[in-house]
């Protein structure tokens, strides 16, 4: 690039003289209006914008939470529901912010599941894959300090549970444990260097995704077809068409939201969290939030406290290593029969560990949990990388434009059978 | 994929009608349904139930358990005046202070103070209370599962024979409602135990369900208003969806026979 001023298109002389100067218009007219996109998207695709927005709403109502919430365990639990009573429209900023965590957590399951179905995770888009599960953690990391923080019962025990687990590591646990107790025992020092970190993160998290966006922004899109565009007739301007499309699905997110923060705002939660966080009596029974419950699941699969909290991390960090696991050329699973219904079991042993995270650990959960554990690693560990190898995919259409415009448009060979049902979903 | 979205609707239909999971509460009995006004979806509070039910607070709960969330001036949107309110806040003497001495001294009680807590820690409710903590009641009904219906149950669950075999500990009271089966509390609503001043039979039953409603008004205040805005809100939204759609469907229509 050379130096100087920008050769700037826009009319407005004010915002010309800006633009010179330092091209934000142009980057975003490059980066969201022109930006060419796989024109087959389906509305599988919403939610990354989702994410965003969700996002964005966390940190704006968690901002005016902070100026009135006290991270002082005589006053957590009161200043919390004295923001439910007192503070203008503070019910409607906390039940937000609350059910808005959950909403994080729907938003981005499904987004993944996206990425996993359509194989998104694939060359070129490795690292734009891997900063995403960089962001899942940090936003898990945000959720569990922000569940701490009403410091009701579960807040409590959640926290004594989960900042336990690290003491399992050989050497270093005890010290970090205490590093993270800011003592020893979750007190005080624990609320408030949890507050102090549930405030920085989201932050470091708006961070990274700038940089998954920046990353996508190379790549391009993956689409249903997982087939790369070849050419304009492949693509269209990221603006109107996606801009509108994802107005559509936020105003269906948002219907969702509104529905949970007006009519149920308590559902997801537990009700021993509105019970003022006592130290000298543990609840009957510790369960974490919904969206944790898998990795609970896992944890508890395992008769060795190492070996479970090894084998819960590694639920997640195996995800870092699936680009090269799945050996398979073919993205999207729409071409590959096989490994469709492998991932379809995937799914299920995942909401069966969700259930059984939160049934005490009993029989027959515990042989559940183990049955479901020992699947979902199979499924990155063996299925994937075997079935590359033997799988035999459909064959894949030789362009979006072909698959999307069908027969009439192209004059020529029948589709490809994936083509035929991913297409139904692009009229939508 | 679509039959999998299909079967995945369904799955997740099914685990939002179980409700969220992990909520063995020991052996309890499941509370029975009260038929509360205010549980159904767009529910609002019997105010005048609500009175009594503070009523029933006032005179009966306030002598073991407190509720230092509220305020009396709270009790405002119960439909009380504010004579009425200044004049149950006057009953009550607090301390404040220090004043200009440095003493502490007693007044009667205005609008903006808490709730007079029955004793002044929770040691001395213990000591008060042979060992037994009564919790504290302004957010009893969200810290309970089903905690409308709970709280009917237990209050109305007294007077019960013990299954075979179950001995009841010295000081406790059976309630099969209770987690365990064995409560503290003992038997505290009884037929005509007060007088309700607009008249109303003072059953105990009609107590319970009095002040049920009285506690989960205290526990969610916000309640009426938060449904209110939730209508228009979804209203609102009904509407901007439909017209993204439309726009949606009119700028993908002209891009099919540009390309077609």
């Amino acid at each position: 690039m050379a130096i100087g001023l920008h050769d700037s298109q826009v009319k407005n002389p004010v915002l010309r003289w800006v633009d010179q100067r330092l091209p934000v218009i142009t980057m975003i007219q490059k980066e969201y209006g022109t930006f060419p996109t796989p024109r087959n998207f389906n509305y599988f695709w919403n939610f990354g914008a989702l994410a965003m927005i969700n996002l964005m709403i966390m940190i704006a109502t968690g901002i005016f939470l902070a100026m009135h919430y006290q991270p002082n365990t005589a006053m957590a639990f009161e200043s919390v529901e004295r923001i439910m009573r007192d503070v203008n429209y503070g019910w409607l900023i906390r039940y937000v912010h609350m059910n808005g965590a959950s909403m994080f957590f729907i938003v981005v399951y499904i987004h993944i599941f996206r990425g996993l179905y359509y194989g998104s995770y694939k060359a070129p888009r490795e690292l734009l894959w891997m900063l995403g599960v960089v962001i899942f953690l940090l936003m898990m990391a945000t959720a569990f300090m922000g569940y701490v923080l009403p410091w009701g019962q579960m807040s409590l025990w959640g926290a004594v549970v989960i900042t336990n687990l690290f003491s399992a590591f050989p050497v270093v646990g005890d010290f970090i444990v205490t590093l993270l107790w800011g003592g020893f025992s979750v007190d005080n020092p624990t609320l408030n260097r949890f507050f102090a970190l549930h405030y920085l993160l989201p932050f470091m998290i708006v961070g990274v995704v700038f940089l998954h966006v920046a990353a996508l922004h190379i790549t391009g899109s993956n689409n249903p077809l997982g087939v790369e565009p070849k050419g304009p007739q492949d693509t269209i301007p990221f603006h109107p068409y996606y801009t509108i499309k994802d107005t559509v699905g936020i105003v269906v997110y948002l219907m969702v939201f509104a529905a949970l923060v007006f009519f149920a705002p308590n559902y997801l939660g537990h009700p021993d969290n509105y019970i003022p966080a006592n130290p000298l009596s543990t609840p009957a029974h510790i369960v974490p939030e919904w969206y944790f419950l898998p990795y609970y699941a896992i944890l508890r699969a395992v008769p060795d406290k190492l070996g479970g909290v090894i084998l819960m991390f590694s639920s997640i960090l195996v995800w870092f290593a699936l680009p090269w696991l799945d050996t398979s050329k073919v993205r999207s699973m729409n071409f590959r029969p096989v490994a469709r219904m492998f991932f379809f079991l995937w799914c299920v042993s995942f909401v069966v560990l969700m259930y059984c995270g939160g049934k005490p650990a009993e029989e027959p959960y515990v042989t559940v949990s183990r049955i479901a554990t020992a699947y979902y690693f199979a499924y990155f560990l063996v299925v994937l990388p075997l079935l590359g190898r033997f799988e035999k995919p459909m064959p894949l259409p030789e362009s979006i434009s072909r698959a999307v415009l069908g027969i009439k448009a192209m004059g020529a060979g029948p589709l490809p059978g994936g083509a035929a049902t991913a297409k139904p979903m692009e009229k939508a | 994929m679509k039959r999998f979205l299909k079967i995945a609707a369904l799955a997740g239909i099914v685990l939002l009608a179980a409700g969220p999971s992990g909520q063995a509460a020991g052996e309890a009995r499941h509370p029975r349904d009260a038929g509360f006004g205010f549980a159904s979806l767009f529910g609002t509070f019997d105010r005048a139930s609500a009175q009594r039910g503070f009523q029933v607070y006032k005179e009966v709960c306030s002598a073991c358990h407190s509720m230092r969330l509220l305020s009396y001036r709270n009790l405002l949107e119960l439909g009380l005046s504010e004579a009425e309110v200044r004049a149950i806040a006057a009953t009550f003497t607090v301390t404040d202070g220090p004043n200009d001495e440095g003493e502490m001294f007693e007044r009667p009680a205005r609008l903006s103070d808490r709730f007079r807590r029955p004793h002044a820690n929770d040691a001395a409710a213990r000591l008060a209370n042979n060992g037994a903590l009564p919790p504290d009641l302004s957010v009893i009904t969200k810290a309970r599962h089903d905690g409308a219906n709970y709280l009917y149950s237990l209050l109305t669950g007294y007077g019960q024979e013990p299954p075979q075999g179950v001995t009841i500990g010295d000081g406790l009271n059976y309630n099969p409602y209770f987690p365990g089966g064995q409560i503290a509390m003992g038997q505290v609503l009884n037929d005509d135990q007060i007088e309700y001043s607009d008249g109303t039979n003072a059953s105990a039953e009609q107590m319970a369900r009095d002040v049920t409603t009285f506690l989960a008004w205290a526990a969610e205040p916000e309640t009426e208003a938060r449904r209110r805005m939730g209508i228009r809100v979804l209203i609102f939204l009904a509407i901007a969806g439909l017209l993204a759609y439309g726009v949606k469907r009119k700028i993908w229509a002209e891009l099919k026979t540009k390309t077609a």
